[in-house]
């Protein structure tokens, strides 16, 4: 066995951390320094949010404006080729802190950096290298697979032909059959939908990936389908992902930290065993809901256990 | 320049299909456009006037092309808020210049196409002869009108980014007012006085006037077989008014969809609606 896979097989089981989630240089740094993983995750970050701030206001009668604190003075950073997990109830912030990092939404004050790219000043340069997936998928259902993966590719300036390659290359991966690529979205299910909006978000080939609850509303063999694609996606072309998600065992499964979000603040960041260890629990269901006094909803529940 | 030719073709595509998924809608909204231009237009065939049926017919295909230019830019992001895919037009590197031409490109294909479908309905319905009008004199005020009521629509098109709910139909009421007072199918002099200063500043009165010239409405010597339509030198005046207006609208809209794009931003006004 060549020694960087032993390296990684030795921290993978001594850490109890999922492989593919870890940048295979970092393994080198853990072991010539000594230092915790998580921190050397972070020495080449992909993403950096400093002190991040964003409130809505809300018109509550003709003059009463409250104001929401959506996120509130939150700071992460995220490696080159990690995965990062966001965990948090509805209404955490968590959807918010990807459409900022989207572009889609303007902070009140703080520091976003992706790749070297500050926004909102350079979100020209941030759009042509993130893909975002959101819960919702949303598409022209009444076009097909290939019309919307097409005209996505076209929009970021792609050539129609190489795209369809990539396209269907994605979808093989994602375990949909090719007859799939014709047939309008409104004809598939929920799965199907959400396997075409990860493709969306790769067809054009981004080195960031936001992930927006990918996975929430799937069955458990559409679920796990995705779940091996991000964990193949990230080990062999080391995308950064920064995943969101309320489903416990999904972020153990795919992210090498994990930031528990709850109104609007980032309140513990770790490995896993790192905020279990820290909350004193069993699990890390156990543990979020001891350091964020906080419990998941129904049907959150529900996709953990599913 | 590649990548932006393809950015381009991009809305084109993406109009093109939705056109062929939805082509039952498509043809009820030609049928519609046809009916009701022909109901317009037999008002002058039952009072046994050519000049009033020409009127008519030219108000009716006129209005067809610009309120359809008009609503296909102002709806377009309407359209992407109630498909779910505004975000992700928005997060895309196309640069809102590119992605508004390409919108208002795809609009003015559509609307010659059903302006063309609508002329050749109104021929069947009456004696419409177009001998001696001056048709190429009418594409270069269209050409022209063209930039105005692009200009228009990007200006529209900010109500529903402002409002999911409401924009939409902010964008109506603009295109209502506009077939007010632009003396779309009467003389603007049956207005109210009040209300006659208001079509001086819509582009749709500029652009009625001069096709009604050059198509010989009003003209004395036009009759049923043959047309007097006057050369283009005799709409100077409508031509420079519309180029300005257009020179300015044009960059206005631009200026304001970007304005309200950024605002729209920091409100979190661009989440998925409907």
């Amino acid at each position: 066995m060549p020694l960087a896979v032993h390296l990684r097989a030795v921290l993978a089981c001594a850490q109890a951390l999922p492989l593919s989630s870890i940048p295979t240089k970092s393994f080198c740094l853990v072991v010539r320094c000594g230092v915790p993983l998580s921190e050397v995750i972070m020495q080449q970050p992909a993403i950096e949010v400093r002190n991040l701030r964003k409130s809505f206001r809300k018109r509550n009668g003709f003059r009463k404006v409250s104001e929401l604190w959506a996120i509130d003075d939150v700071s992460f950073s995220v490696g080159e080729g990690e995965t990062y997990g966001l965990l948090g109830p509805n209404g955490s912030g968590k959807s918010s802190l990807i459409r900022i990092l989207s572009t889609l939404l303007i902070a009140d004050s703080g520091e976003v950096n992706m790749l070297g790219f500050a926004l909102p000043a350079q979100q020209e340069q941030v759009r042509r290298i993130i893909g975002r997936v959101s819960v919702d998928a949303a598409f022209y259902k009444k076009l097909s697979a290939r019309e919307n993966l097409l005209y996505t590719a076209l929009l970021y300036g792609q050539k129609a032909r190489d795209a369809e390659r990539r396209a269907l290359e994605i979808l093989e991966k994602l375990g949909m059959e090719n007859t799939k690529f014709t047939t309008p979205l409104e004809e598939m299910s929920r799965g199907m939908q959400q396997k075409i909006s990860i493709a969306r978000a790769l067809v054009i080939n981004p080195p960031l990936l936001l992930l927006d609850e990918p996975t929430t509303g799937l069955d458990p063999k559409s679920r796990r389908d995705v779940q091996t694609f991000l964990e193949d996606l990230r080990s062999r072309e080391g995308t950064t992902i920064l995943l969101t998600t309320h489903d416990m065992a999904e972020a153990e499964r795919l992210c090498a930290r994990i930031g528990f979000l709850a109104h609007g603040k980032l309140v513990a960041e770790g490995t896993a065993r790192e905020l279990i260890e820290r909350a004193q629990t069993k699990t890390l269901d156990d543990a979020f809901i001891k350091l964020t006094g906080e419990e998941l909803a129904e049907e959150e529940m529900f996709a953990v256990e599913g | 320049m590649e990548t932006t030719m393809r950015q381009t073709w991009a809305f084109l595509f993406r109009g093109y299909h939705l056109t062929r998924r939805y082509i039952g809608w498509v043809i009820v909204f030609n049928f519609y456009a046809l009916v009701t231009s022909a109901t317009v237009a037999l008002i002058g065939v039952a009072a046994r006037d050519y000049q009033l049926t020409l009127t008519l017919v030219v108000g009716a295909l006129l209005w067809n092309f610009l309120s359809l230019l008009y609503n296909e830019i102002a709806m377009s992001i309407a359209y992407e808020r109630w498909e779910g895919t505004l975000e992700y037009t928005f997060m895309a590197p196309v640069s809102r210049l590119v992605h508004l031409f390409g919108v208002s490109l795809y609009s003015l294909v559509n609307s010659v196409i059903t302006s063309l479908i609508v002329l050749f309905g109104l021929m069947a319905f009456t004696d419409l002869n177009l001998r001696g009008a001056n048709l190429p004199g009418v594409l270069v005020v269209l050409a022209v009108s063209t930039l105005a009521f692009v200009g228009l629509g990007l200006i529209a098109a900010v109500f529903p980014v402002m409002s999911a709910e409401r924009g939409a139909e902010a964008t109506h009421i603009f295109q209502g007012s506009l077939l007010l007072v632009s003396g779309v199918y009467y003389p603007i002099e049956v207005l109210p006085k009040w209300m006659q200063p208001l079509s001086a500043i819509s582009p749709a009165t500029y652009t009625l006037s001069a096709c009604r010239k050059l198509f010989g409405v009003g003209n004395s010597a036009s009759t049923a077989e043959y047309l007097a339509g006057a050369p283009l030198s005799a709409v100077s005046h409508e031509l420079l008014v519309l180029a300005l207006m257009g020179a300015v609208l044009l960059p206005l809209g631009l200026w304001v969809f970007v304005r309200v794009e950024a605002w729209a931003k920091k409100a979190g006004k661009l989440k998925r609606t409907g």
